[in-house]
């Protein structure tokens, strides 16, 4: 092993040892990391994949912000028992307007990649009020504070940046940020713009507690529409890739 | 206060910057019983949920992170500075580069990250990524820290005067490169502020897939060069120092070295086989993962044949079991995830509590072991006294968290490896056997024990935490001591 003898020049030299790690650690990222944003076939040619409402992208904060990640996962994988438990196993599109991603490491509780429509809204209100007043083995904690009003002043400061990291918001979409939300989480407003710009959104006065739109609304909303926009009996994602 | 030492060896006395090491000695100390704590609270909040108080400041999933954040950063990371401000001066014969004021400003620097990321989690201020929840604002300070770790480190390196620069250097170094490249690449994020939004969120530059695999290449390789490379530096001082025998093969820590950094990197995807990560990846990852076992067996071997001809040390000096046990798991954990990263294993143990088991297998086995065997090492030697307060609490601290240990991860094995196949059973009518509540109730004993061993683990910590108290104090307990064994003896 006389090549180890010339390793005396590395291990006497601060910057050589230095570079020499620099150029070890990076190489297996570059390979790794760059082909995903540059082999177009990553990303399936799928129908149906939009940004998220206004109203959704609230609830996705709150989502992000209560930690739900930690427990729930959002990545179906193709097995028979995953599927037939939980739906059509998830496809690379379904999250690629998903800053952060939340695809999860570990299922204290059970996937939601396809919880949208599986059950009704009423449901979601009374489980995260308190998860055992539905399912009385479950360990989730209540999220009762929930009902708190929703403060929705930063949604154009949000939807702007999202569209700077590569969220196809347009100007119209960022326009009607605010009337958006008041007509998703109301049950009078007239929807028919909203569901033009954000098909599937479920529309509706979610938390009955109260008149004011509260974070319950918001983050129902959003668990609501979670795998419902792919229709996978028009879409097979195999032919598209 | 500067001490002026002399170095074994040394002509002429090295004023060593020791006191910001006593600092972050402290530190460690204080943060890992709080990491523990909180690890343990929310082990029982998953077998009793009433614990989560109906309070959102208390709830798993906020409270979750400040555990993983506590052991790993405030904790594992306080070791680090500790143990590689003081290995590098002893090792070069150099006092710290920048001295008492950068050093300082390192410690402090580093408590003000950890106390604005973990206060961000409980108020909800999350960037929604596993181990690197900060903040935008948190991650830029972050970064200005880290920097100026690295300026000292590498200034104190090139002042050496030693020619060599010693092996345990090379991993600390890697260590603080690799973690720089991570944290940079992982949280590039606009913050909403730019656009008049609130200062405390940011958006993610990637989305879905590529967010992913960034998000794992830094998060696996957090566990390999912070909870591998930097602790095996650790190992690489205070194993032969302690042991007082020269490391085992020199040839085998350049080899071990080079192909464990190189390696490491390309493991990320193996966290997320059978997603909608492109196949090509995902073998490659898992490809590169059993390939890193050589390498991390490599630096096992080297760690543990470094004890030939003073094995006998065992059985006299409980801090060296804790040091020898720490690689002993070393090994065990690497071993287990090459074989978790093979994708048939993997679609068994993934998303189930295996995953909580290995990583608790590494972290309290490895980590924190060969942590508490340094700093049962460097608390005598920092503040000056002949011996420890007491080697009998030093032995009850490790069988208590040795035990602790076992039933955290036995326990979670079989939860994990139970859920894994209730999730997957089938009846004989050709229906899922268990609806997914049905396998979390199942879980309730497992949970317990989990907990159960957490309150030892913790109590072991508390333990330590009282001899140091009192080592530093200056007492020393009046107890048997722990005889030379008649060989031993006789040789000596």
């Amino acid at each position: 092993m006389s090549i180890l003898k010339h390793h005396a020049k590395i291990e006497t030299n601060v910057v050589l040892l230095m570079v020499g790690i620099l150029l070890t650690v990076i190489i297996g990222g570059i390979v790794e990391i760059v082909p995903l944003f540059t082999i177009t076939e990553t990303i399936e040619k799928v129908e149906g994949v939009r940004p998220y409402s206004p109203l959704e992208q609230e609830g996705r904060n709150i989502y992000v912000r209560e930690g739900c990640y930690v427990c729930h996962s959002q990545m179906i994988r193709p097995f028979r028992d995953e599927v037939e438990r939980y739906g059509h196993y998830s496809l690379a599109a379904e999250s690629m307007y998903d800053h952060p991603f939340q695809w999860g490491s570990k299922r204290i509780g059970p996937d939601l990649a396809r919880v949208g429509g599986k059950y009704s809204n009423d449901w979601h209100v009374r489980h995260l009020n308190n998860p055992r007043d539905v399912v009385p083995e479950s360990i989730m904690p209540t999220y009762s504070h929930l009902h708190t009003p929703l403060n929705f002043d930063d949604i154009v400061a949000n939807m702007k940046t999202l569209r700077v990291v590569g969220v196809p918001y347009t100007a119209d979409d960022i326009a009607h940020a605010k009337d958006d939300i008041v007509a998703q989480a109301s049950n009078a407003a007239s929807t028919d713009a909203l569901l033009q710009r954000y098909p599937k959104a479920s529309v509706g006065k979610k938390d009955k507690t109260t008149d004011q739109i509260t974070e319950m609304d918001a983050l129902v909303a959003y668990l609501q529409m979670l795998g419902t926009l792919v229709d996978f009996s028009t879409e097979k994602p195999d032919a598209i890739r | 206060m500067t001490q002026a030492t002399t170095a074994l060896g040394a002509k002429e006395a090295t004023p060593y910057v020791d006191d910001v090491i006593q600092k972050f000695v402290i530190a460690a100390t204080f943060w890992g019983i709080v990491g523990f704590l909180v690890g343990d609270f929310i082990a029982w909040q998953l077998a009793f949920p009433a614990l989560n108080l109906d309070l959102q400041w208390f709830s798993f999933g906020r409270v979750r992170p400040v555990h993983t954040s506590a052991v790993i950063f405030a904790f594992g990371g306080n070791v680090l500075f500790a143990t590689s401000f003081y290995v590098v001066q002893r090792t070069t014969r150099a006092s710290l580069f920048g001295g008492r004021a950068l050093g300082n400003f390192v410690f402090w620097g580093y408590q003000l990250f950890i106390v604005l990321a973990a206060s961000g989690y409980v108020l909800g201020i999350t960037q929604g990524k596993e181990y690197a929840e900060p903040e935008w604002y948190t991650d830029l300070w972050l970064t200005v820290v880290w920097v100026c770790y690295l300026v000292v480190f590498v200034g104190t390196l090139y002042k050496r005067r030693e020619p060599h620069i010693y092996v345990a250097n090379w991993f600390f170094l890697a260590m603080i490169i690799t973690i720089a490249m991570l944290h940079l690449g992982n949280n590039l994020a606009v913050p909403t502020a730019i656009f008049g939004g609130t200062w405390w969120r940011s958006y993610e530059i990637y989305a879905g897939v590529q967010d992913a695999l960034t998000q794992w290449w830094y998060g696996h390789n957090a566990v390999g060069f912070f909870l591998t490379a930097g602790f095996l530096g650790i190992m690489y001082y205070f194993v032969p120092k302690r042991a007082e025998r020269p490391v085992y093969s020199y040839r085998l820590s350049i080899v071990h070295f080079w192909a464990l950094i190189f390696l490491y990197i390309w493991a990320g995807p193996h966290h997320l086989h059978y997603t909608a990560l492109p196949d090509w990846a995902q073998t490659l990852g898992m490809t590169f993962s059993v390939m890193l076992w050589m390498p991390s067996w490599g630096g096992m071997i080297n760690g543990l044949m470094t004890l030939s001809g003073a094995w006998d040390k065992l059985r006299t000096d409980p801090v060296i079991r804790f040091l020898v046990t720490s690689v002993a798991f070393y090994g065990m954990s690497t071993f287990e995830g090459p074989m978790m990263s093979i994708k048939a294993v993997n679609s068994l143990s993934h998303y189930t509590d295996w995953g909580i088991g290995h990583v608790h297998s590494g972290g309290l086995g490895w980590v924190a072991f060969v942590s508490f065997g340094a700093l049962y090492c460097l608390v005598p030697m920092l503040w000056r006294r002949k011996q420890l307060y007491s080697m009998r609490l030093v032995s009850y601290h490790f069988w208590i968290a040795t035990i602790g240990i076992v039933l955290y991860i036995t326990s979670m094995w079989i939860s994990g490896i139970m859920q894994g196949l209730m999730w997957r059973a089938y009846d004989n009518l050709g229906f899922l056997q268990y609806s997914f509540v049905e396998t979390v109730a199942a879980m309730h004993p497992y949970y317990i024990i989990r907990a159960t061993g957490g309150v030892l683990f913790l109590a072991g910590a508390l333990i330590m935490a009282y001899n140091f108290y009192r080592t530093i104090k200056g007492d020393v307990r009046d107890e048997a001591p722990y005889e030379a064994p008649a060989t031993a003896t006789a040789r000596g």
